[in-house]
């Protein structure tokens, strides 16, 4: 490892004039690296998929399974679903696929989640890449100016996310039909999106806005038990806001993927009744 | 020499930590130009390590507490030689001074109706520390800390000038304080000659000299512990107050009372002495000896047996219901619980490192210890991989605290005998008698730190002239400082000492010799011992420059400590009794005829190097005096029966 | 356990330039780095700068970057390492060194002095404060902070970009706005003071990209990302980017 006698290339940060003479942008002996490769990883494997699914406009039904990524289904050329989720909002101009539509109320909701721009600050900028690794860039105004000052319409898309997972449950109730939309059958199918769903809400609750919307802006919570009480909930689930982000990331794209097989007749549903 | 900076000032105050800060605020509201200096970062001195609380009778948990019963238990833990009348002013006004921290924008766990908690504690009869958990110190310094900001905001706002009224200098030492050649105006001069003047100081990061010039000076500096192996106490302790004082010409109070706490840390090695709250002994843990007996049963001293449960069940109803039992004695005051675990030890039934265990794993659910408890829970899963709420912690003595230190005036907190002069903390003398209580020294801290602030400021203000700092003395002041640069060119050609290697023989001698038993064969070797290493630190050397140079700091610090632990270990050896933080194993009994008296210790010769060469020669000379017998009032607030035990029969009749 | 030789390399220096020295140096069990650092003082290299105090991990002068991360000499245990690995220990690289591990940390207090103190209700005399356990936790966990400044040190934002010193009051510093904000009986806002909107106006929140790190490395265990700084983002889109709240506001429905 080189050390600092030779004069630093960068005159700025860690090698400003007045720091310390240390040679390397950062002295870490760990893996620091990995948490950032794998972030990015995982996030750009749900980009392609999720991009490559949204533009398909294809198998995405299978009775009675509708993609998350296509409900609500809001055009005219939505594949026909009995007792809903598609409602023909925008007619028949709208010839894209019916998932862009929709999908950019969760894409915002995620973009602008304070836990997803941690990890593609990190992951995708290098902004920092790991904790005291020197970043690679010159300047540095965070979020202060536009574009990144929207951040804080975050709440917004939070408002936007509640009647989605709403949608998404009415979703997982029709689940509970079979084929032929008979009432009080379950399968496979069913349990995924059970399991999507429940991940889904936790993941939209947890978010910081609703945290912050719920109690934390309060000065007192002793004046408001009932908000106290539902601010402590949020707080134990916001304490796992990244695990809910993966871990609803990975089912949603689960439910999809599902629907795809299904739909695409590559497997069978299994129906347990 | 070239010019040294000088900067005029009202008041210097010496220390930052509760006692310095408080004066400091004080001092500035007085509306006197304050200037702080501290030995390390603004808002890392010693205080921040006090965990219990602060101690005032808000009565807030229990309505039966008020000043009174506050006095008269910091009476009986000082075993009565409490300069009685700063006991009272302390027990008087410490809620003022907790409440006052509130408005400052200090936050005390609550009760359930909204009002300060308090909490039990060695000594109290009831629930009495405000705390924040068991992190008090740091809410008590980072509010001053605050408070001085927001004062400086102010001054912003009116001169355009942060450090208009109040700086802090951080970071820098002071070696000296200076004095004028007296007063030629009579008023002053009937104060007794030479006044204060200034303080020579250096800065730590460069080593640059500079004067403060200033006709009052408050010694905050805190304690003497880092002379001893084993202590609770920080790297700063390292009694520079006292020095400081003693060269002034103030003498010290009853420095044989040195305070060991029962419970610090004994394993692994290197954290050895750091403190355990008693906290833990407060909310419920308990003390066994390696046979799973809790010991501290059979260690109620005779004045203490009515107060103390005498049965584990007794002990135990009495956390849940306090007006129907005694207290179980693992409460019993910080001298006895501290002697009882060094019998212990001795007698072979201690921890497999030598210490006691302190158990709270059986005590309260895990969930409560880690709430109650937070920073020791943390402490030992850190520093020892010992999770408290499984096992239990292995504790042994730890020297602490100094009840002894420079004689003050009660009510101004000016030190005998240097106008100019004020001491406040735990480097002023008296108030904790023998023995001080847990929680006391952070009120200790606050009341006197502000008399000492406004008496000083007052005493500035009403000078007709201000006293001059004499170039000669800081001249001297200079040469001291610089001397450890020029040890390899002594006169006799003997190699320059490690500093290092002088400061730990100091500390094991002081905790071998002059420790928590003492004997009187031990002490004269001490003395002895202490002689030698001061001829020796005379010669201590450092390498490199003044750029902040560890080890030059500690060869000047060496000085202070040399000075303290010479007054501590010949009080010890004059008082043949047993009281408080003094132990005598050949003199077991605690005397009532030595309860008025106080040992006050002065430089034998004034006039002398501090660092005389003569390793034989004594620096200290003891003088006893008598102190005013206790307020007849005061008095009155303590049963007869009692009282017999402490005092001689003509000072109860007087 | 015996102990053990151990490989230390050490940056000597001061602003005039300095490089990582290397020392063999015995460890004992149980030791954290700063014993070490204190046994090279006392037998190897007896001026080496060091900044500490109380060693028990309460007041925070330690702080200094062990194998490239900031940490807290006295609380960093030796057993953490492997024998055999070199360990590298390094001042604290977002501030300027004065010698050694010593930096200054000026910046520091020059932040605390551009955050307006707790402002004390009107007519609400000393002794009569009430304040609920719950209404002053949230307060309490920020104030356990000791001013280590690790997460002044680790936050990319003043550590890479010297230049966003002057804006950023760092992760510390608007914790402590956040602090105020949330004391319930701080009378900021009567007297005029608007911390949430100062926040982002005068302390450079928007320059925290939430990444974290100031979380990280605090030895206190404080969230200072989830409970001061996003807290205080939301209270700041409350004033300045949430419409309904303002039109609420201006109607005077809303009461916090």
């Amino acid at each position: 490892m080189a050390t600092g006698t030779e004069p630093p290339q960068i005159h700025t940060g860690v090698h400003g004039a007045a720091r310390a003479a240390i040679g390397p942008r950062h002295l870490r002996t760990d893996r620091w690296w990995l948490a950032p490769a794998l972030t990015a990883g995982g996030l750009l494997a749900f980009i392609v998929y999720s991009t490559w699914r949204a533009f398909a406009n294809a198998d995405y039904y299978a009775a009675p399974y509708v993609s998350p990524f296509y409900s609500p289904c809001l055009a005219e050329n939505c594949a026909p679903m009995k007792g809903g989720p598609n409602w023909e909002v925008f007619g028949s101009w709208w010839g894209l696929s019916p998932a862009l539509l929709i999908l950019i109320f969760p894409l915002g909701f995620r973009l602008t989640c304070y836990y997803y721009r941690k990890a593609y600050y990190r992951g995708f900028w290098a902004s920092p890449p790991a904790c005291a690794v020197a970043e690679p860039h010159k300047k540095y105004t965070g979020e202060t100016r536009f574009p990144l000052i929207l951040q804080n319409i975050h709440r917004y898309f939070f408002y936007a996310a509640i009647p989605v997972a709403g949608i998404l449950t009415y979703d997982t109730v029709l689940a509970f039909r079979d084929e032929q939309y008979a009432w009080g059958h379950m399968g496979l199918g069913t349990v995924v999106f059970l399991v999507n769903i429940v991940l889904i809400w936790a993941y939209t609750l947890s978010c910081h806005s609703c945290r912050h919307i719920i109690g934390g802006r309060l000065k007192h919570f002793s004046r408001h038990p009932v908000r106290y009480r539902l601010w402590g909930w949020v707080g134990k689930l916001n304490e796992r806001h990244m695990l809910l982000a993966w871990s609803s990331l990975i089912s949603v794209a689960l439910a999809d993927f599902y629907v795809y097989l299904v739909a695409s007749g590559a497997f069978d549903d299994p129906r347990f009744f | 020499m070239t010019q040294l900076e000088r900067q005029q000032w009202d008041v210097v105050v010496v220390g930052a930590g509760g006692a310095g800060l408080r004066a400091a605020i004080a001092a500035r509201e007085q509306g006197a130009r304050t200037a702080v200096i501290c030995k390390s970062l603004f808002g890392k001195a010693h205080t921040v390590m006090a965990e219990g609380g602060i101690a005032a009778s808000m009565g807030n948990v229990n309505s039966g507490d008020n000043w009174q019963v506050h006095f008269r238990d910091t009476m009986r833990g000082g075993k009565f030689l409490n300069q009685w009348r700063m006991a009272e002013l302390h027990a008087q006004e410490a809620p003022d001074r907790v409440w006052e921290l509130e408005t400052w924008g200090a936050l005390f766990d609550r009760t359930a109706d909204g009002k300060i908690s308090q909490r039990n504690f060695g000594g109290h009869e009831y629930p009495r520390l405000a705390h924040v958990g068991d992190r008090t110190g740091l809410e008590l310094i980072r509010t001053l800390q605050q408070k001085i900001v927001s004062l400086q905001q102010q001054d912003k706002e009116e001169y355009g000038d942060y450090e208009a009224r109040l700086k802090v200098f951080q970071e820098c030492t002071v070696t000296r304080v200076l004095k004028d050649h007296g007063s030629d105006n009579d008023a002053d001069a009937d104060a007794g000659g030479e006044r204060v003047s200034g303080a020579f100081c250096y800065e730590r990061e460069s080593g640059r000299f500079f004067v403060l010039e200033a006709p009052s000076v408050v010694l905050a500096t805190g304690g003497i512990g880092k002379s001893f192996k084993v202590t609770s106490n920080s790297w700063e302790y390292t009694g520079d107050g006292h020095a400081l004082a003693l060269l002034a010409g103030a003498p010290l109070r009853n420095m044989e009372f040195v305070q060991f706490h029962p419970t610090g840390m004994v394993w692994p090695p290197s954290v050895k002495g750091i403190l355990v709250t008693e906290s833990v002994r407060g909310d419920g843990g308990v003390l066994r000896n390696s046979e799973g007996k809790r010991f501290m049963f059979d260690y109620i001293p005779e004045v203490f047996k009515e107060k103390y449960a005498q049965t584990e069940e007794e002990g135990d109803r009495w956390y849940e219901d306090p007006d129907h039992n005694r207290r179980p004695p693992e409460l019993l005051p910080r001298d006895e619980v501290a002697r009882a675990i060094n019998s212990e030890v001795k007698a072979g039934r201690g921890s497999p490192h030598g210490g006691v265990f302190l158990d709270v794993s059986t005590r309260m659910p895990a969930e409560v210890i880690r709430r109650r408890l937070p920073s020791m829970y943390h402490q030992f899963k850190e520093l020892a991989d010992v999770d408290i709420t499984a096992e239990a912690m292995e504790v042994g003595p730890t020297c602490h605290y100094v009840m002894g230190g420079i004689s003050v005036d009660s009510d101004t907190a000016a030190a005998t005998g240097v106008p100019g002069l004020f001491a406040a903390g735990e480097v002023a003398g008296g108030m904790h008698g023998s023995n001080r209580l847990g929680g006391n020294s952070l009120s200790d801290l606050l009341v006197f730190g502000r008399r000492a602030g406004l008496h000083a400021a007052e005493y500035a203000a009403g000078l007709t002239d201000r006293p001059i700092v004499d170039d000669d003395r800081v001249a001297a002041a200079a040469a001291e400082a610089l001397r450890p640069f020029s040890a390899d060119t002594a006169a006799d050609g003997a190699a320059p000492e490690n500093p290092y290697t002088l400061h730990q023989e100091l500390q094991q001698t002081m905790n071998d010799l002059v420790g928590i038993i003492r004997r009187e064969g031990e002490m004269a070797r001490a003395l002895k011992k202490l002689g030698e290493l001061r001829a020796r630190a005379r010669r201590a050397g450092v390498e490199g420059h003044r750029q902040f140079n560890p080890g030059w700091h500690l060869s000047l610090d060496l000085r202070n400590m040399l000075l303290v632990s010479e007054c501590v270990a010949r009080a010890a050896l004059e008082r043949t009794e047993s009281r408080g933080g003094h132990t005598r194993e050949d003199f077991p009994a605690m005397e009532r005829t030595w309860r008025p008296v106080n040992l006050l210790c002065r430089l034998a010769n004034p006039s002398a190097d501090p660092q005389e060469t003569d390793p034989v020669r004594a620096q200290i000379a003891l003088e006893r005096v008598v102190t005013d017998p206790i307020r007849h009032d005061l008095l009155a607030l303590f049963e007869k029966e009692e009282l017999v035990k402490y005092l001689a029969e003509e000072e109860l009749y007087e | 356990m015996s102990s053990y030789q151990a490989a230390f390399r050490v940056w000597r220096g001061d602003q005039t330039g300095g490089d990582l020295e290397d020392f063999t140096v015995e460890v004992n069990e149980g030791e954290v780095v700063l014993d070490i650092i204190h046994r090279l003082q006392a037998t190897q290299t007896s001026d080496l700068a060091v900044r500490w105090n109380c060693k028990a991990g309460k007041c925070g002068s330690c702080s200094a970057e062990i194998n490239g991360r900031p940490r807290l000499m006295c609380m960093t245990r030796m057993s953490v390492f492997s024998r055999e690995e070199t360990i590298t220990v390094t001042p604290l690289r977002a501030f300027p060194v004065v010698r050694d591990l010593v930096t200054d940390v000026s910046f520091n207090y020059a932040k605390a002095r551009e955050v307006p103190s707790f402002v004390p209700p009107p007519g609400v005399a000393a002794g009569d404060y009430r304040m609920q356990q719950m209404d002053v936790d949230r307060s309490q966990e920020f104030r356990k902070c000791i001013e280590c400044f690790l997460c002044q040190d680790t936050c990319h934002v003043v550590r890479d970009h010297e230049e966003n010193k002057t804006a950023f009051a760092g992760p510390r510093f608007l914790m402590r706005v956040a602090e105020l904000d949330m004391h319930p009986l701080d009378a900021a806002a009567e007297s005029g003071l608007d911390r949430k909107k100062t926040a982002q106006d005068e302390h450079g929140l928007g320059y925290c990209n939430i990444t974290k790190c100031c979380t990280e490395v605090c030895p206190e265990g404080i969230k200072i990302t989830d409970n001061a700084l996003i807290p205080l983002k939301e209270r700041a889109v409350d004033r300045k980017y949430d419409p309904l709240v303002w039109l609420g506001s201006r109607i005077g429905r809303r009461r916090a």
